[in-house]
């Protein structure tokens, strides 16, 4: 090979490979979605899905599911919040309620997101909420109370080895992140 | 004019001679191995009894995770892309890299990068203390302000790498002499090409991973950030999506290496040539399928633990094969026991322990035990230190001759040898038991019972510590004065470097390239 001919060679070959370093980078960032994906089809994640209709579903009577609520505050979130229930039993098809509250223990309005997790991970597609605080943010003005129903009920088809669920909500103070979007679009 | 160079300090600024970046590579490796080991020196002091003697937590942290960067991206990486630069060409009879002016740059990153890593040390709050592998949310929303410099020194060895590896793929395609085909080339060759592919793959990946702590630590996205509907554990999966094949990036040359000096020392030729080639990029291949087995304890399913506990057991096949062609290799052989073949037999013997506790971490069931104690601790230094750093060494006793044409001193290697075989195991050895019993990593201090053992390691790293600086003293007794070499000093030893050119190497070689029958 002349010494033109393997700049030429040197040049094509630097071109493709930078290719893969830059399409590495790209991988990086798609993986974030695609997990989202990978999780939400297989139900790995914990993640419930979201708003669910209720229709018809058949109730089994013949099983009995005991649902544990657990909730959590994360540092720098000035509300009270749990759940009047702390435990109950289900028949799987059956549509139930459970009242959660909250109260802003600060002087300010502030905003909340509550983030659900069902353990074990494997259940997560078989419990469906029709209505829950968890849908969309929560605002309370300072000093506010608010009591927060959720309603689910859990597919039939939820494997037979699982018999007790644990859901899990943890609340996040998110007034400046929503602040700050707000102002900045302003 | 064959041995016209630049003279001063402008010869390393400027040099694009691959055995000058080369020579710099090294040095600047072991600087840091001294640097990293000395914090080595501290976590060992700390635990040498229970209670807290010497550093608060938090500095004890500084140190775990200083400890890891330095010795992984500082110590191990670059002496492996020093050893490439120094041979690549040699051993394809080309004249230089392929890519010399980027050669310079990728070296010359390197020192500002890990300035402004140390520097975190004087800044307020103190240097990262998450640990190496730098698990959000405590590198995001707990860590110190020092963090954004580990990010940005992070990104500048990431480009220093890329560019190593690209340089190496280039040079290994399109350089080579006539005649020098895929499968002539000596294996330090490739393994060489095959890490270049794993870091080409996975460095951006890391990148990748810093990009999104800074993003989330100032600029309001939320990759890993439960509140805004990010995930932690998405972190670990990046990470080990890098992290799985570093650690065969970091161990694969060191095949090489002894894949060079067993043969030599054995006067027999390389058993199984083909399938160590094979059985390299089958390591390569399945490094990208295994990462979750640093997770077994992030609450996967059932599915997930089965899949990422056979796939890693599937590595200890080709690796199997590996060690069966080395000590194939020497079965028979004409063997002496010269300082690098001393260190390449032990490589092969504490690798294979190392191999063999990574097989028991493998178990899914088992791991929920071992997970985060210092039996996985004990695993990645026998890899490591027997492994990458032996391997480093018993190259640089090897080739010694031919880059500086003088012979180390035998005696003094042996020494070293010997006490370095001596005081790793002491050092690791014991880690296996305490982690068994159930000692966590990352401690400052720990439970009574474990006191016995720690003491043991922490004599045995205070001893490995000192026998490094022995080396020091060997090598820069050997470049001053130490006995000149004859053309091959190892009589065994074969390739191009030995046989076509002169020892010492000249400054340029294979102007012309060599024919390779």
């Amino acid at each position: 090979m002349s010494e033109q001919d393997l700049q030429q060679a040197n040049k094509l070959l630097v071109k493709k490979l930078l290719a893969v370093v830059a399409g590495m980078f790209v991988f990086v960032y798609a993986l974030i979605p695609l997990y989202d994906v990978f999780c939400d089809i297989t139900g790995l994640n914990g993640k419930t899905r979201g708003k669910a209709l209720y229709e018809s579903v058949s109730v089994d009577d013949q099983r009995e599911i005991t649902i544990e609520f657990m909730t959590n505050v994360n540092r720098g979130m000035p509300w009270e919040f749990g759940s009047k229930t702390a435990k109950v039993k289900v028949h799987p098809g059956e549509l139930n309620e459970v009242i959660f509250y909250a109260k802003n223990r600060s002087g300010e309005e502030t905003i909340g997101q509550t983030v659900p997790s069902v353990s074990p991970g494997q259940a997560a597609l078989y419990l469906n909420k029709t209505e829950c605080f968890c849908f969309d943010k929560q605002v309370l003005q300072a000093g506010e109370y608010v009591d927060m129903p959720m309603k689910f009920y859990i597919d039939p088809d939820l494997p037979e080895e699982i018999t007790h669920l644990t859901l899990s909500y943890k609340l996040y103070n998110i007034t400046e992140a929503v602040n700050s979007a707000t102002g900045a679009t302003k | 004019m064959a041995d016209h160079h630049p003279t001063g300090i402008k010869r390393w600024l400027f040099t694009t001679n691959h055995k000058d970046i080369g020579t710099m590579y090294l040095w600047f490796s072991f600087v840091m191995f001294i640097v990293g080991g000395s914090m080595a020196m501290v976590i060992r002091a700390e635990l040498y009894q229970p209670g807290l003697q010497f550093v608060d937590p938090n500095t004890f942290n500084q140190m775990t995770t200083m400890h890891g960067l330095i010795m992984v991206f500082g110590a191990v990486m670059p002496s492996m892309v020093g050893l490439a630069n120094w041979l690549i060409p040699m051993q394809i009879g080309a004249p230089d890299m392929a890519l010399p002016r980027m050669n310079n740059w990728s070296f010359w990153i390197l020192p500002f990068a890990f300035t402004l890593l140390l520097l975190s040390f004087t800044m307020p709050g103190g240097a990262p203390n998450f640990g190496w592998t730098f698990y959000a949310p405590l590198s995001t929303t707990y860590a110190p302000p020092s963090t954004d410099f580990f990010i940005f020194g992070v990104h500048m060895m990431g480009i220093s790498s890329i560019m190593g590896a690209i340089n190496v793929i280039v040079t290994v395609f399109n350089m080579r002499a006539p005649g020098m085909t895929l499968m002539k080339m000596p294996l330090f060759v490739w393994t060489w090409l095959i890490t270049a592919f794993l870091l080409i793959m996975v460095m951006p990946v890391l990148a990748g991973a810093v990009t999104m702590m800074l993003t989330d630590r100032h600029f309001g996205t939320s990759f890993f950030d439960a509140a805004g509907g990010g995930d932690p554990v998405m972190f670990q999966h990046i990470f080990w999506f890098f992290g799985h094949p570093e650690v065969y990036i970091m161990i694969l040359p060191a095949f090489g290496v002894v894949s060079e000096i067993i043969p030599a020392f054995s006067r027999k030729k390389l058993f199984g040539y083909a399938s160590m080639v094979y059985a390299t990029a089958s390591i390569a291949l399945l490094s990208f399928i295994v990462w979750a087995h640093h997770m077994f304890t992030v609450g996967m399913p059932v599915a997930g633990e089965l899949f990422f506990m056979i796939a890693t057991m599937l590595i200890a096949v080709p690796t199997g094969v590996k060690v069966f062609n080395w000590v194939a290799t020497m079965w028979k052989g004409s063997l002496t026991f010269e300082t690098p073949m001393l260190f390449s037999i032990a490589f092969v013997i504490l690798f294979t322990i190392g191999g063999f506790s990574g097989v028991m971490l493998a178990m899914a069931p088992i791991d929920f035990q071992y997970h985060d104690t210092y039996f996985v601790v004990a695993h990645f230094h026998y890899v490591l230190f027997p492994g990458a750093i032996f391997g480093t060494t018993a190259a640089v006793y090897y080739w010694m001759p031919k880059w500086t044409g003088k012979k180390c001193n035998e005696k003094w290697g042996k020494w070293h040898f010997w006490l370095s075989m001596i005081f790793v195991n002491l050092t690791f050895f014991p880690m296996h038991f305490s982690g068994l019993a159930g000692m966590p990593r990352r401690i400052p201090d720990y439970n009574m019972m474990f006191a016995g053992f720690n003491e043991l390691a922490s004599i045995g790293a205070f001893g490995l510590g000192l026998v490094q600086i022995l080396f020091l003293f060997i090598v820069i007794k050997t470049v001053r004065s130490g006995e000149k070499s004859e053309k091959k000093p190892w009589d065994g030893a074969t390739g191009l470097e030995w046989d076509q050119i002169d020892t010492p190497a000249p400054y340029h070689t294979f102007d012309t390239p060599p024919k390779v029958s």
